[in-house]
């Protein structure tokens, strides 16, 4: 059994309260950082620790926080990012929604680390029950003196407070969050400068993920050397992945990041495998913008290495023969799914979601949403096929922000890996519309001296 | 000096050049001049905040800075991005910016109408000189392009959505000049679109400028619309003493009428000094401006044809193509083809020819 830093008490009942979270050793943290640790010690832990960003970049948390500009006589200021709006990713919710206090205390420790005396919690439009939670969280932790004026005696003052999105996934990316927390239209600011220069009311600001967040807790509480210990190389610690699609025990757990994929999928502990006995055809192992996998390379890498549940680990390969860990939304495709539909429901989301600022995104998005619904729908070309690489590649990389990379990544990977279930669309036009392609290839396992050409 | 400031070194598609820090690559290039300058759709000097959106002027940064080698890993929007001492830029130099901005041209013109034939801005239009000089020659782009109506704003400007490219110019422009911003955009991505909330009329001195800064036919003068070609107009700079601005503008002009009044423009095309509406929309009588002379046009626009400097013009006289040789006979068609029969006389023929005729 791995070891559980975030959600170990997560099925006390009622820990959702103040009372039950105290009892089970909540706000320990805090008060370890208010008897004895300066702002600049809990930096330093964060750092020892090796906490990257859990959104999707993977940044250095410590790091990040080192950057944050400190100019005297102006307001910091640290936003927690909850518009968790990724297909496939819903790990956060799962974590505001039982442990509300955890989240509520690492904001209050890495507040006091940076110095901020106002903290403001994004959340997402969709999820309308939550800030109700957060807030009678916020509500009992005032009364208790871990927010407000003077806490715990310390002197040291913090507001949180909630703020709800309209449901926009742009408002994910941090400076469109800005923007919008502001009040104005959430378009990407252009970087420089960033956030951590000028940021929210043109102040220094830090935005984190609110699983980052929640990490702060455990590593004060078991120090940060001993939570780097978990896990491989860089990527330390514990993470949280939230698996949906064809696998028997669809959820979020929290695992060390020390396992292999293919433990992940099949082990009990976790995933419980393929539901009804299909076999595994192809997975997007961290939220809906990072490259799908065939199964043959999920489970081994290029090399013929397994795998690894790390940040490095599905990393391997590049993108030509890797993935992302990205935000931990684990997507599992069976034999029975068509990659073809999988790619055009992710267009029709990114278009969808565009914000409309730069030419790329917002002209590239509708035109391969087109392009690969009449390849679905059997009404496509072979030169079809290229034309989507060519678009992809032709917004990749020219975008303001991310979301253009990300709209642009699913696709180039589909075609890359599943090109030939494109192709069997385009020339069975009608054959298409009854059935799937099925597994085909996709989990034979792949020979080792092609698979490393095939990267070069 | 001591106070003497530091100028930057920087060095574009590999010309130097010293800037004053804080100036962005693009007013660099645009220091230089010439064909090094990368286009830009978005970006007007004169509006704060503006640029960034369009992405026709990204470049490759090739070399970081002195102190820091390493090149920018992803190509950077010219206009917002400041030099660094010791940059090294390539634009014209670089296969992968083209590549970029030959497809950034073409994401533009994806759902632009292309009405050029019927458009006011034909002639001096951003997007029609972008799409001249970078853009391919036909569309890939097989789908119903996206249109909107055509929406009146105001008694003098007509907002025709579907060839508006989301520069964000005219937005910025209402913002900043007039004292009551009533336009921005609503909608987003493809859908968005360029809106005074509930099409509420943008009643201000200096609205008309929206007009000048906007970089295709989205938004036209209602009291020139359809009355004349702009290349058929003689531009003049005039003045007049006006209490609201500078009163320095460019009539276009056809004998004595005054068909347009606009800003005067520089080579960028971007206007000199702001004019408020009422020397553009309301002064079209010639006496009431004092002409100093014709204006130079200096883009390679339709309005400039026939003014460019050292154009050279096809010799069409077969005398002067041949330089003096006599033509020559390659080859007799009789010899090579065995369709004609030579020694078929047609006039030895009884009544009209015949295929039979040519039979051997």
């Amino acid at each position: 059994m791995a070891r559980k830093l975030l959600l170990d008490k997560a099925h006390i009942e009622n820990i959702r309260y103040y009372d039950v979270y105290r009892a089970n050793g909540g706000y320990a943290a805090a008060e370890k950082v208010f008897k004895g640790m300066s702002p600049e010690q809990v930096v330093e832990e964060v750092k020892k620790s090796g906490l990257r960003g859990r959104g999707g970049a993977g940044f250095p948390t410590g790091l990040k926080w080192s950057f944050l500009a400190k100019p005297e006589g102006v307001p910091r200021y640290l936003v927690c990012n909850a518009d968790e709006s990724e297909p496939g990713t819903f790990k956060d919710r799962y974590l505001m929604e039982f442990l509300p206090h955890l989240l509520i205390e690492g904001l209050l420790i890495s507040s006091f680390a940076l110095g901020a005396h106002r903290t403001y919690i994004y959340i997402r439009g969709e999820y309308a029950w939550i800030p109700d939670i957060l807030e009678e969280a916020i509500e009992e932790a005032k009364r208790n003196n871990w927010l407000g004026k003077n806490i715990q005696g310390t002197g040291y003052d913090l507001e949180i407070y909630v703020q709800r999105g309209a449901g926009a996934y742009i408002c994910g990316e941090e400076t469109a969050l800005i923007e919008s927390l502001e009040g104005k239209r959430g378009n990407p600011r252009i970087k420089p400068p960033f956030p951590a220069v000028k940021g929210l009311w043109e102040s220094p600001t830090v935005v984190n993920n609110v699983e980052t967040l929640a990490a702060v807790v455990p590593i004060i509480n078991i120090g940060g050397e001993e939570y780097a210990k978990i896990g491989i190389g860089k990527s330390t610690g514990t993470k949280l992945i939230s698996a949906c699609g064809n696998i028997n025990k669809p959820g979020v757990y929290e695992i060390g990041m020390d396992i292999s994929v293919e433990e992940f999928i099949y082990s009990d502990e976790y995933c419980g495998g393929i539901a009804n006995g299909k076999r595994l055809k192809a997975c997007i192992p961290g939220g809906s913008s990072v490259p799908i996998l065939p199964a043959n390379l999920l489970l081994k890498t290029a090399k013929g290495e397994p795998r690894m549940m790390t940040y490095e680990g599905l990393n391997d390969g590049g993108f030509v023969t890797g993935s992302m860990l990205g935000s931990g939304g684990f997507i599992v495709l069976d034999e029975d799914q068509c990659v073809v539909r999988n790619t055009l429901t992710l267009a029709r989301f990114y278009h969808h979601e565009s914000c409309g600022q730069c030419s790329p995104c917002r002209e590239g998005t509708g035109w391969m949403k087109r392009v690969l619904n009449n390849i679905e729908n059997g009404k496509g070309k072979m030169s079809d096929i290229d034309l989507l690489w060519d678009i992809q590649r032709k917004i990749e990389g020219n975008t303001i922000c991310p979301l253009g990379d990300a709209a642009a990544w699913p696709i180039a990977a589909a075609i890359r890996h599943f090109r030939d279930e494109f192709e069997w669309h385009v020339l069975n036009p009608e054959e298409c519309l009854k059935r799937n392609y099925g597994l085909a290839h996709y989990a034979d396992p792949l020979p080792v001296p092609a698979a490393v050409a095939a990267a070069v | 000096m001591a106070d003497e400031k530091k100028l930057f070194k920087v060095k574009i598609d590999n010309i130097s050049v010293e800037v004053e820090p804080g100036t962005t690559i693009l007013n660099a290039a645009r220091q230089i001049g010439g064909d090094i300058v990368p286009p830009a759709m978005c970006y007007y000097s004169k509006l704060q905040g503006s640029g960034g959106k369009c992405r026709t002027c990204l470049v490759k940064v090739t070399k970081g800075s002195e102190a820091d080698p390493r090149p920018m890993p992803k190509l950077v929007a010219s206009c917002r991005t400041t030099v660094m001492d010791g940059m090294e830029v390539a634009n014209i130099t670089s296969p992968e910016v083209q590549d970029a901005r030959k497809g950034v041209v073409e994401f533009l013109l994806l759902n632009h109408p292309l009405d050029c034939p019927v458009c006011d801005q034909a002639g001096e239009c951003d997007l029609q000189n972008l799409g001249y000089e970078h853009g391919a020659d036909g569309t890939r782009y097989e789908f119903k392009r996206r249109t909107f109506d055509q929406i009146d704003i105001g008694d003098n400007i007509k907002l025709h959505m579907t060839r508006c490219i989301l520069c964000y110019r005219c937005v910025f422009t209402a913002d900043q000049l007039t004292n009551r911003r009533e336009h921005g955009i609503l909608g987003r991505g493809e859908h968005a679109e360029i809106s005074t909330y509930i099409h509420k009329a943008l009643d201000n001195d200096f609205i008309g400028n929206v007009i000048d800064v906007c970089p295709v036919g989205a938004l036209t003068d209602r009291t020139f619309r359809f009355k004349n070609r702009v290349w058929f107009l003689k531009p003049v700079d005039a003045h007049r003493n006006c209490d609201k601005c500078c009163g320095k503008t460019v009539l276009w002009m056809r004998g004595d009428e005054i068909f347009r009044v606009t800003a005067r423009k520089d080579k960028y095309g971007e206007v000199e000094e702001f004019i408020c509406d009422t020397c553009r929309f309301d002064t079209k009588e010639a006496s009431a401006w004092t002409i100093e002379g014709p204006r130079k046009i200096d883009r390679h626009s339709v309005i400039s044809q026939g003014h460019y400097v050292g154009t050279v013009k096809p010799k069409e006289i077969l005398t002067d193509v041949l330089d003096g040789r006599q033509p020559r006979l390659l080859m007799d068609i009789h010899s090579v083809s065995e369709v004609n029969r030579p020694e078929i006389d047609l006039s030895k023929i009884d009544g009209p020819a015949h295929s039979d005729d040519f039979r051997k």
